[in-house]
C-alpha cells in the first residue's frame, strides 16, 4: 500500500537538486519521440549537445537565445513571490518592443548616451502599464488576475499588427508590416565581433542579481514575500497589501517590456508580430524550475535557449522537428511540479499485515 | 461500567522524524466508560489517536479491539476504514460535515456504496431513530446543517459516529465551541449512551469537567503514559502537577485603580449577513490598568469586533476612539502605528508568515523602525540578535530563529506572537482568544504577561470563549451574544453563562 505523507523538513540539498533532476529526466524523456520520429538516440544528443557547446558561436547563439529568457524568468519569478500570477509577460514584451521602436526609429534623432536610457526607460514603462492595468483591475474588482494578462496577451497583439499596419509601419518596407529600422545609436552594443549575442545579456543578468538582493535583503523584498506566503497575516501586521502588490506588478510589468526592447535594439533592429515565439510564456516556466529565485532564473534560462538551439540543430542534421524543444520544454515543467510535490510529501510503502485472531 | 474491555493498545510508539510524538504507550478501554485522554499540547493525544483511527501508521505497537463475538481481535493498522468497521468513532474539533445537505443525508454519507442505485431510507431513518431515543441526541433530520448551531452540529457529528455501529466513540476537545449549558446536555448525553454500553475516550483541556464526567484519567507526557487513575481518586491540583510534571504557578491578580480611557468604541454598528458579522450599537471604553473581558460563545460576532479594532474592517456606523482622537482612516498600518498590539485569534492564518523565519516574523510589524532598517534594507544583524534575544526571553522553543515560523509548535508559534506584540510595549492590548489550543504551561505564560502588562498601565481588550479565563483576569465583564454587548453588574458564572447562551435578565 502506498501512503502520502507530510514531510515536516526537506533539506537545502533536495531543494536544490530538484530542478537539476528535472532537467536531466526530461531530457532524457525526449529518447522516446525521438525514438518514435526513427532517429537514432545517441547520434541526435550528440548533434543536440553539439548544437549548443560545439563552437563558440553556438553558444553565442544560446546566450543569445537566453537573454529574453532571464528577462520574462524574472518578470514572472518577481510576480510569483508575490503570489500575482502575471501570465502576461508576453503582451507586455510586445508593449515595450514598439515602445522602443516608437522612439527609437528617429523621432528622438539623439546620441546614443541619451537615446539608450530614454528607450529603455519608456519601453518599462509601457510593459509597467501593461501589469499595472490587469492590478487596478484587481484591486477594485476583485478580477482574477490570471484572466484579465491571459487575455491581454490577445489583445495586445492584435494591437500590434493594428500598428505595423499603420503609424508604426516602415514607409520604406515594400509593404511588410514592420516597423522601421532602429537608429544604429539606438542599438544596443553586441558583445563579440560577428556574433549575435549583445549586451542586453549584461543587463540581464545584472538585474538577476540585484532582484536576489532586493527580494532577499530590502524591506521591499520583505513586503513582497509576506504578502506572497501569507496575505492575511501580511495585511494583519499593517503591511500596505494592495501598495505592495502594485510595485511588484509595476516591476514584473518592466520586465517583461524590457525583454522586448532588448530583442528589438539588441537583435532584431526592427519590429515585427512573429518577435517572440512564445518568451513570455516560456518564462513562466523558466521561473518554475528556477524555483523563484532570481539567481536560478539564469541557470534555468541557459538550461530551456540550450535545449531550443540543440533542438534546432538536431532538427537540420536529423530531419526530426524542432517541436522537440516545446515538448522537452514542457516536461521540464512537469518534472519540477512532481518534484515540487516529492520536496513536500513523500510517498511511504507498507507491506500489509496479516491479521491474526487471539 | 463493566470489567470487560473493548479497547486495548498495546506499546504503540510513534516518531516524526527525530520527534518522538508517542514512546512505548498502552492503554486499555473497558465497556461503558469514559476515559479522560490528558495531557499538554504536544503531548501525544491527538497523535495516538490518530494512530487508533488509522490516520497515522505507528512505528511499534498493536491495537486490540473487541469484535462481534466479543473476542479480542487485532485491529489492522493505517486504515481509517478498519477503524470505522471496527467501531471506532470520532468527533473532531472541527466538524467534517457538509453544510449544504441535510442532518439525515450528513449521518448516512458513505456508508452505502458509491455504485448502489438506491438506498433504503426508511430503515436508515428507523435506526436513526433509534439512536436518537435511546442517546437523547435530538436533531431535527430534514433540516440542512448549515442552519444548525454549533451544539446540534456536533450531536449529528456523534449520531453519525453511533450510526456506523461505534462502539468506542473518540470525543475530542468537545466543549470548546459550546456554552456551559450546551456542554451540560452534552454529557448527559454521552452518559446515557455509555449506560447503553458505549465506550468514550475524551480529550479535554478542563481539569473540572474531566473530573465531574469521567470515569478514569490517563495522563500523556511528552509522549509517555505518566499517570492513569480513577477520577475519584484524583484532584485538580494533583493532575495538573502530572500534566506539566511541576505545579504551575497560578498568576495573582491585584487590584489597581484604572487610570485614563485609551480606546473606545462608540456606538459601533456592522451590518453583517449572519450573528457571526453583526455587531449592533456596540460601546465601550478600555481603561489603563484595566482587564475588559468579553465572554461568549464563538461565533457571536467576536471576531467582527476584533477585526474592527485591528483596523481589517471598517464599521458601518459609530467611531473608534484612542485616547480622545477619534481614528478617521481605520487600517491595520493605522493600529500598528498607534500600538496596538493584536494577538489575533487565528494564529496560522492571521499571526505568522509559516514559510519566514522566525526571526522575520518576530519583526513583522517593526519594519519601519531604525534598528530593523538600514537605507530600505534589513538590517540582518540587528535582527538576528533581537530575535536571539526574544526567543530566550519568551522561552520560544524549535528549532532556532532561521527555521520557518510553521515548524514551530502550536505553543511556540503563540508564544512568538507573545513575543511581538509585547516586545513593542503596546499601550492598549487586543488578546482574541489568547489561550486557545495552549497547554497549561503555555496559557499561565500568556496570563502572566497579560497581567504584567495591565500593571505596566497597558488597557487589555480580552475576548474568550473560556469562562474560567475570563472571571480570573478581568476587572470588568461584557458578554456578547448575536452582536450585542451587556455589561456584566456583577461576576456571576451561572449569570454569564445564561447571559452566553442569548437568555436576558
Amino acid at each position: 500500500m502506498i501512503r502520502i505523507e507530510n514531510r515536516n523538513s526537506s533539506s537545502r540539498l533536495f531543494k536544490f537538486s530538484i530542478p537539476i533532476i528535472s532537467a536531466v529526466v526530461s531530457l532524457i524523456l525526449a529518447a522516446i519521440p525521438l525514438a518514435f520520429a526513427g532517429a537514432n538516440i545517441g547520434e541526435a544528443y550528440f548533434v543536440m549537445i553539439k548544437g549548443v557547446f560545439g563552437s563558440v558561436f553556438a553558444v553565442s547563439e544560446m546566450l543569445t537565445r537566453a537573454t529574453p529568457l532571464i528577462f520574462t524568468g524574472l518578470a514572472a519569478a518577481v510576480a510569483f513571490r508575490a503570489r500575482l500570477w502575471n501570465i502576461g509577460a508576453e503582451g507586455q514584451l510586445y508593449l515595450g518592443a514598439m515602445a522602443a521602436v516608437a522612439i527609437g526609429t528617429g523621432v528622438l534623432d539623439i546620441n546614443g548616451f541619451f537615446l539608450l536610457p530614454i528607450i529603455i526607460t519608456f519601453g518599462c514603462l509601457m510593459g509597467a502599464l501593461g501589469m499595472v492595468v490587469p492590478m487596478a483591475l484587481k484591486t477594485r474588482f476583485g478580477a482574477d488576475e490570471v484572466v484579465t494578462t491571459l487575455l491581454l496577451n490577445f489583445i495586445i497583439l492584435i494591437f500590434l499588427q493594428m500598428m505595423l499596419e499603420g503609424p508604426l509601419k516602415d514607409p520604406m518596407g515594400l509593404g511588410w508590416p514592420q516597423s522601421a529600422p532602429i537608429l544604429d545609436q539606438g542599438m544596443l552594443p553586441t558583445l563579440l565581433t560577428r556574433m549575435r549575442v549583445h549586451s542586453g545579456l549584461i543587463i540581464g543578468l545584472v538585474l538577476a542579481i540585484i532582484l536576489q538582493i532586493f527580494i532577499n535583503r530590502s524591506i521591499w523584498g520583505f513586503k513582497l514575500r509576506a504578502v506572497g506566503e501569507n496575505i492575511f497575516a501580511a495585511r494583519h501586521a499593517g503591511i500596505g497589501v494592495n501598495k505592495s502588490l502594485l510595485g511588484v506588478a509595476i516591476c514584473s510589468g518592466a520586465l517583461a517590456g524590457l525583454a522586448g526592447v532588448s530583442e528589438v535594439i539588441g537583435l532584431k533592429g526592427y519590429l515585427t508580430a512573429d518577435l517572440s515565439p512564445g518568451f513570455g510564456y516560456t518564462g513562466i516556466v523558466v521561473a518554475m524550475l528556477a524555483g523563484l529565485s532570481p539567481i536560478g532564473v539564469i541557470a534555468a534560462a541557459l538550461f530551456i535557449a540550450s535545449v531550443f538551439v540543440g533542438a534546432d540543430s538536431m532538427s537540420r542534421a536529423m530531419g526530426v522537428s524542432s517541436y522537440l524543444a516545446d515538448l522537452v520544454v514542457a516536461m521540464s515543467l512537469i518534472c519540477v511540479l512532481i518534484g515540487g510535490f516529492v520536496s513536500n510529501y513523500k510517498l511511504t510503502f507498507t507491506k500489509q499485515k496479516k491479521v491474526t485472531t487471539k | 461500567m463493566s470489567a470487560q474491555k473493548v479497547l486495548s493498545l498495546r506499546s504503540l510508539s510513534k516518531k516524526f522524524g527525530s520527534v518522538v510524538a508517542n514512546d512505548d504507550v498502552s492503554l486499555d478501554l473497558y465497556v461503558g466508560e469514559i476515559l479522560s485522554l490528558l495531557g499538554e499540547n504536544g503531548a501525544g493525544k491527538t497523535t495516538l489517536m490518530n494512530m487508533l483511527f488509522g490516520h497515522y501508521l505507528p512505528d511499534n505497537g498493536e491495537i486490540l479491539i473487541t469484535n462481534k463475538s466479543n473476542q479480542m481481535e487485532q485491529l489492522r493498522l493505517g486504515q481509517p476504514q478498519a477503524a470505522i468497521s471496527a467501531g471506532i468513532g470520532m468527533v473532531h474539533q472541527h466538524f467534517t460535515l457538509a453544510e449544504n445537505l441535510t442532518v439525515f443525508e450528513n449521518i448516512t454519507i458513505g456508508v452505502g456504496s458509491l455504485w448502489a442505485l438506491k438506498t433504503d431510507k426508511k430503515k436508515a431513518q428507523k435506526k436513526i431513530a433509534d439512536i436518537i431515543e435511546r442517546s437523547g441526541l435530538v436533531v431535527a433530520l430534514s433540516e440542512p446543517v448549515g442552519r444548525l448551531s454549533v451544539g446540534e452540529r456536533q450531536r449529528v457529528e456523534i449520531l453519525k459516529a453511533l450510526y456506523r455501529d461505534a462502539r468506542v466513540l473518540v470525543l475530542d476537545e468537545p466543549t470548546a465551541v459550546l456554552t456551559p449549558k450546551e456542554a451540560d446536555v452534552l454529557f448527559d448525553n454521552v452518559k446515557a449512551m455509555t449506560d447503553d454500553g458505549l465506550s468514550v475516550i475524551f480529550i479535554s483541556h478542563k481539569l473540572r469537567e474531566v473530573l465531574e464526567f469521567s470515569d478514569r484519567i490517563v495522563v500523556l507526557r511528552h509522549g509517555q503514559k505518566v499517570g492513569e487513575m480513577l477520577t475519584k481518586d484524583a484532584d485538580e491540583q494533583s493532575i495538573a502537577k502530572m500534566m506539566v510534571g511541576e505545579s504551575t504557578l497560578i498568576s495573582k491578580r491585584v487590584n489597581i485603580q484604572v487610570g485614563n480611557p485609551l480606546l473606545s468604541l462608540e456606538k459601533v454598528s456592522m451590518k453583517g449577513s449572519s450573528r457571526r458579522n453583526r455587531l449592533v450599537d456596540i460601546s465601550l471604553k478600555v481603561h489603563e490598568h484595566e482587564i475588559l473581558g468579553i465572554a461568549g460563545v464563538s461565533g457571536n460576532g467576536q471576531s467582527t469586533l476584533a477585526e474592527l479594532i485591528s483596523g481589517l474592517q471598517k464599521p458601518d456606523q459609530g467611531e473608534v476612539v484612542l485616547g480622545t482622537s477619534t481614528v478617521k482612516k481605520l487600517n491595520p498600518k493605522v493600529i500598528v502605528k498607534a500600538g496596538i498590539g493584536r494577538i489575533p485569534e487565528d494564529r496560522h492564518k492571521d499571526g505568522i508568515v509559516g514559510n519566514m523565519t522566525v526571526a522575520e516574523n518576530i519583526i513583522l510589524e517593526s519594519l519601519s523602525e531604525k534598528n530593523i532598517q538600514k537605507f530600505g534594507f534589513l538590517n540582518r544583524g540587528s535582527i538576528n540578535s533581537i530575535a536571539e534575544e526574544l526567543c530566550s526571553s519568551y522561552d520560544v522553543r524549535g528549532p532556532g530563529i532561521h527555521a520557518h515560523a510553521r515548524l514551530l509548535s502550536g505553543g511556540n508559534i503563540q508564544k512568538m506572537i507573545l513575543a511581538r506584540v509585547f516586545s513593542r510595549n503596546p499601550k492598549i492590548i487586543l488578546a482574541n482568544q489568547p489561550t486557545r489550543g495552549l497547554d497549561m504551561g503555555a496559557a499561565s505564560e500568556v496570563e502572566r504577561r497579560l497581567l504584567e502588562a495591565r500593571k505596566n498601565g497597558s488597557g487589555i481588550l480580552l475576548i474568550s470563549e473560556d469562562l474560567d479565563e475570563i472571571l480570573r483576569l478581568s476587572d470588568r465583564v461584557l458578554v456578547i451574544h448575536s452582536g450585542v454587548l451587556t455589561e456584566i453588574e456583577n461576576m456571576d458564572r451561572e449569570q454569564i453563562g445564561l447571559m452566553m447562551a442569548g437568555e436576558s435578565l
